[in-house]
């Protein structure tokens, strides 16, 4: 049981390492702003995620107990990485991009970053409306 | 054996933290460099949890709970800040 409890958290840690280091090197690699964005939330989240699995097993193997802080920092890793690639994405969208370089929206509105709502469209400025 | 996946995964984040530095010396845009700002929160809460694991404390869990809530909120009010140009309006 020792024995099985050990070669599993030897391959999280390992698992979670390989991970941690490709999401960082695709952060180097890849070359373009927005498949940038792919490498670090998805692998480095899931590295982490690997390296926590493995405490929590180390803290039942050897500790006696199984703790649940771990679970509680993957939870919020893995709530929170969406929302702030979400946000990187959008700042990508407003700076860097115009309605004619992004696919169409569908319906017949703009993307959400770009759309001024009706009611707003007086106090826009000439260059925003179109 | 644990000990030795340990150091091998300090070593792998370790070296994703200098990937991470040189990103942010090297970065053309302001979005890349809050990416891999995020990436490094991210890096330095796995480096926090496999020390705790090397030395067999669990004080270092909660440091990793706090870290991870600094670096959400601070990479949120960076994306807002380059969204909008302030943070809180």
């Amino acid at each position: 049981m020792e024995q099985v409890l050990d070669l599993l958290i030897t391959f999280f840690l390992v698992i979670g390492g390989v991970f941690g280091l490709v999401g960082s090197f695709g952060l180097i690699k890849l070359n373009d702003p927005m498949s940038r964005l792919h490498a670090p939330t998805k692998a480095t989240t899931l590295g982490v995620g690997g390296v926590l699995i493995a405490s929590m097993l180390h803290a039942y193997a050897y500790e006696g107990h199984l703790s649940w802080h771990e679970l509680l920092i993957t939870l919020f890793l893995f709530l929170t990485a969406p929302i702030t690639a979400n946000f990187i994405a959008k700042a990508h969208i407003h700076r860097h991009e115009t309605p004619g370089t992004l696919p169409l929206a569908g319906g017949d509105r703009k993307w959400a970053t770009h759309d001024i709502p009706p009611e707003d469209q007086e106090a826009a400025s000439p260059a925003d409306r179109g | 054996m644990i000990a030795y996946a340990i150091y091998f995964a300090a070593g792998c984040f370790g070296l994703a933290f200098l990937m991470n530095l040189w990103k942010i010396a090297t970065a053309e845009g302001v979005g890349d460099r809050v990416l891999a700002l995020d990436t490094m929160v991210i890096n330095a809460i796995a480096l926090m949890i496999l020390y705790g694991l090397a030395n067999g404390t669990e004080i270092f869990f909660e440091a990793a709970m706090i870290v991870a809530m600094l670096g959400f909120v601070s990479t949120v009010a960076y994306a807002r800040f380059m969204l909008r140009g302030n943070i809180i309006e």
